[in-house]
Formats: structure tokens, sequence, C-alpha cells
């Protein structure tokens, strides 16, 4: 009974964390199943990034979804979101370092500072490292108000890895739907446009239920 | 005929097929020897210096190219593919490729030519078809290994005869958005187009070609007929031709009109010259795990630096 109530409120906990351990399993499974038939270390790249990506873009999410439209548990797996997208991002860091690069500092060196694109994202990841250290409960009070000032950063670093996404493709279809994305959570915190959705939502509501009561 | 051997990196099904199309192969070119028995000559004769020793004469067995580089496997060949009619993932061009319709096919040659003429496939396959292994380097860093067969693009170009005033020649892809995709999507300006200098386009070493590993190219690889320039980055290298025009001007290709400063008209491999966004220094070459450095003009340097003597390959990028 008791474990029945825990598991109940914990739903979206624990739908977050099998569907951000998802890609790391398909990732093992089709390895093993020898499916990265051309070119393995593009896939493991391009699969970890994306997956980082989306995460980083997730975790954002998550405040403007609790306050604008009101969905208020989400915020419970902002955390989740964020280091998960952290474990992603180191991998497909360390797989360019090790597995594309063969850890060979001059050409590493290189690559960091002649293609932009490495450089944003590298930037995203020195961004992400010291939220991921301070994510703890005990840094969040160590750190007090400045905690929250800090962990804003979690915005510059997305803003950091679309335009990695951008700068690193021939096509630029795919990355700019992650554009729209990010532009979107970044227009719902100008606080003027925050405040006009949450009240129409909130008209939108008292509208549903004066017509239910109407019935 | 040449003698082939299974090699420890060709599947068998690969090397059985490649000598049925061999023996196809040895079939046109005697009816094409027929043909010029009957007085059919070369109008021209070729203006190019002679092949460079090396890459014409490996045979077709050969397991590496003129550098020892081991042969990409025909499955990477035919399954990773940038090929943006149909899809922009290389992954899934093969399938979405598999029922274009490659036969009947005319490629229409004039512009400034003094005989303008329409070559369909019989037509194609009556120039002798050699194998050529050649480096194929993408502007994304990757590269292969393929054994092609063909024929030099200066062979057909003889043959519609280049006015004096000819200086390039511009390449077209079909137009067919029912067949292909990824036409009917915004974004290029379909057809896709490429162009090369008239002198570029005569050397030896610029191709048609018409198969890879001894057997006919598939609609993936640019099926029925494609260009390869080896020096060049790999989206020089247009498929599926239908038109080839001897002009006066510079082309414009698809590449240039849709990012003119990340891609030029000559784009040769140089790891000396970055493209915008990213490093050309090294590349990955598929089927290997370490980097390796890239070569200027893709390893064929001694064929084709002396087109450009003279010019600043960073300002002619």
């Amino acid at each position: 009974m008791v474990l029945r109530r825990r598991l109940e409120g914990r739903w979206l906990q624990i739908l977050t964390h099998l569907a951000a351990l998802l890609p790391l399993a398909r990732l093992g499974w089709d390895y093993g199943q020898n499916l990265f038939l051309v070119d393995p270390v593009r896939e493991i790249t391009t699969r970890t990034g994306k997956t980082a990506l989306i995460l980083l873009l997730l975790s954002l999410a998550c405040t403007p979804i609790g306050t604008v439209l009101g969905f208020k548990e989400v915020r419970r797996v902002r955390r989740a979101l964020g280091i998960y997208a952290f474990i992603y991002a180191s991998l497909h860091g360390l797989t360019f370092v090790g597995l594309d690069y063969g850890f060979d500092l001059a050409l590493i060196r290189e690559a960091i500072f002649h293609q932009r694109y490495v450089l944003a994202g590298s930037a995203a990841f020195a961004l992400l490292l010291p939220l991921a250290i301070t994510s703890t409960r005990g840094w969040q009070k160590r750190l007090g108000k400045h905690w929250k000032r800090l962990h804003r950063l979690a915005y510059l670093a997305g803003v950091l890895a679309v335009v990695h996404f951008v700068w690193l493709v021939k096509d630029i279809r795919e990355p700019l739907r992650y554009v729209a994305v990010l532009a979107l959570l970044l227009a719902v915190r100008i606080p003027a446009i925050r405040r006009a959705v949450s009240h129409t939502r909130r008209r939108f509501r008292a509208q549903i239920s004066r017509t239910r009561s109407s019935n | 005929m040449v003698k082939i051997n299974p090699s420890e990196i060709t599947p068998e099904h690969v090397y059985i097929s490649r000598r049925k199309f061999m023996v196809g192969l040895g079939a046109l070119v005697a009816g094409s020897l027929a043909l010029s028995a009957c007085g059919k000559q070369d109008p021209l004769p070729s203006p190019t210096p002679a092949r460079a020793n090396g890459t014409a004469t490996l045979s077709p067995s050969a397991n590496t190219d003129e550098l020892g580089d081991k042969l990409t496997s025909y499955d990477a060949i035919t399954n990773y593919n940038n090929y943006y009619e149909f899809s922009i993932r290389k992954e899934q061009v093969a399938r979405l490729a598999q029922d274009f319709k490659t036969s009947p096919w005319a490629v229409q040659v004039g512009g400034l030519v003094h005989k303008p003429k329409t070559f369909d496939l019989d037509d194609l396959f009556k120039f002798t078809q050699e194998e050529q292994i050649y480096r194929l380097r993408c502007v994304e860093a990757w590269s292969m290994v393929i054994p092609w067969a063909g024929f030099p693009l200066a062979k057909l170009l003889q043959e519609v005869e280049p006015m004096a005033k000819a200086r390039y020649v511009r390449f077209e892809t079909l137009y067919d958005p029912e067949q292909m995709p990824g036409q009917k999507s915004g974004g290029y300006n379909w057809p896709y187009v490429e162009g090369l200098r008239l002198d570029e386009a005569m050397l030896d070493l610029t191709l048609l070609a018409t198969g890879l590993y001894g057997k006919p190219l598939l609609p993936q690889n640019g099926a029925p007929v494609r260009l390869v320039v080896p020096w060049k980055y790999g989206f020089k290298s247009i498929k599926s031709v239908v038109k080839i025009d001897l002009v006066e001007e510079m082309p414009t290709s698809l590449w240039m009109a849709a990012a003119p400063r990340e891609y030029g008209f000559y784009a040769n491999v140089n790891p000396g010259v970055s493209h915008p966004r990213w490093s050309q220094a090294t590349e990955r070459r598929i089927g290997e795990n370490k980097r390796r450095q890239t070569l200027k003009f893709n390893g064929y340097a001694e064929q084709v630096a002396h087109l450009y003597t003279g010019m600043d390959l960073k300002q002619w990028y």
C-alpha cells in the first residue's frame, strides 16, 4: 500500500528516468547488434549530442510549463532532466575527444579553436559542468539566493548548444526546429509575454468552469 | 578480359556479380570496337596530357588505391550516401532511391559545341569502360576509397566538339520530384547543378562513372551515370546527370547559390583552407578508427596542381 502510494505521486519521475535512459540503452543495443555499419563514431556522436540537447531543452521547459500552463508537477523532474543532459553531453564530448580524435591533444586543440561549432559546444559543456556539480540540495542551500542566478546559466548553455548544432551542419533545417523551441522557451520568460499567456489561461479556465456550472 | 581474383575484402556475391558485369562489359566493348571498325572515329585527338602513372594502371582486383589505402566496403559505399534529392539522411538514401528509374536515360550534351548530341545508355556504354580506384573526400570531412567503372569525360566531350569560346562545363541532375522526394522540399534551387572549368573537365582523371565494384551503379550512388572528380570535394561529383552544357561563363552550382560564402566553384580538397565553419585538416576514413591528415588535392596534386598555378586557393575556394 505504502509503495503504491509512493509510486502514485512519482509516475512522472519514473517516466523521466526511463525515457532519459532509453537512448543510452538503444545505443548499446544497436552497437551490440552491429547496426553502426558505416560510421559508428558519427552515429554515437550525433545520438548522444541530440539526446543531450533535447534533455537540456526539456529541463529548460519545466519552469515555463509550470508557471504558464499551470502543470506544476514537471518542476520535480527538472533536476533529473538537467543531470541527464549533462551525462549525455559528457558522453558526447568523450566520444569527440576519445573515439574521434583519439586523445590527440594537438588535433583536439586545433579542432576547438579552428571550428567555431566545437568552440560553442565546448563552451556549453563548460557551463553545464558547475551546474551539474551544484545541482544537489546541499549546494542549493549553501548558495542560497545565488543558486538560482547561477542556474540561469542553463539558458546560456541551451543557446550555445543550439548554435553549436546550427553551425556544424550543412543543411540547417533540422537544427532550426531546435532554434524555434528555444526561442519559444526564451520568449515565455519575458515578463509581458508570461503575464499575457497565464492571463489567457486563467480566463480560459474561468470560462470553462462557468459553462460547466451553467449547464 | 581482365583476370579477377576474389579478394579478402570483397564478399563473394560481389565478385561473382562483378564477374558477370565484366563479361557484359566485354561484350559492350567488343560491340563498340565493331562499330568503330565501320569507320566511326574520335573526331578530335586528345588534347590532354597522357595520364599520370599509377592511377590508371591498377587492375580491377586491387585491394587498395595507388597510395596503399584499402578499398571501402561495398556495403558502406552503397548505404552511406549524400544525395539530398532523396534524403538529407545518409542512411536513408538507399531505401528511398531503390525504385528510381535509371532506364531509359538520356544525357543531353549541348551548348557551345559543334555537334550537340543526346546520349542514351547504349551510347554511354560504347565508351570503353575502365576501372578507376579513387579516393572520395566529402566536404563534411569523411572519406572513402571507391573502385569506379566508367570512362573519361573528355572522351564524351571530344565527340561533341567544344567550340573555341567554351570555357566551362555545366552539369545538371534529373529534376523529377515524383521520384526524388527531396526535390519537393524548399531550401534548394533544384535541379542540382555543378560545373568544371573546361581544362579540369578534359583531364583524364575526370570520370563519368557507370559502375562501382564491377557492378552497375545503384541509384543511391548516382545511377545510371555520374561525374567523379576525385581531387575536389564530393559535392562536385554530380549524380544522375541528364544535361551537360559547354558554356562561356562560370556556372553557379546549387551549393554556390545556397551558401556562396561556404561553397565556391573550385572546391578543391585542401587541408590548408578551412570551410568557414569547420576545419578540413583531417578526415575520418569510413571503416577506420583513427583520423587521418587530409592530402592537398586529395592526393592527386601531381596530376592537377598545374591547373591552378598562380591562383590563390584561399580566394578561389
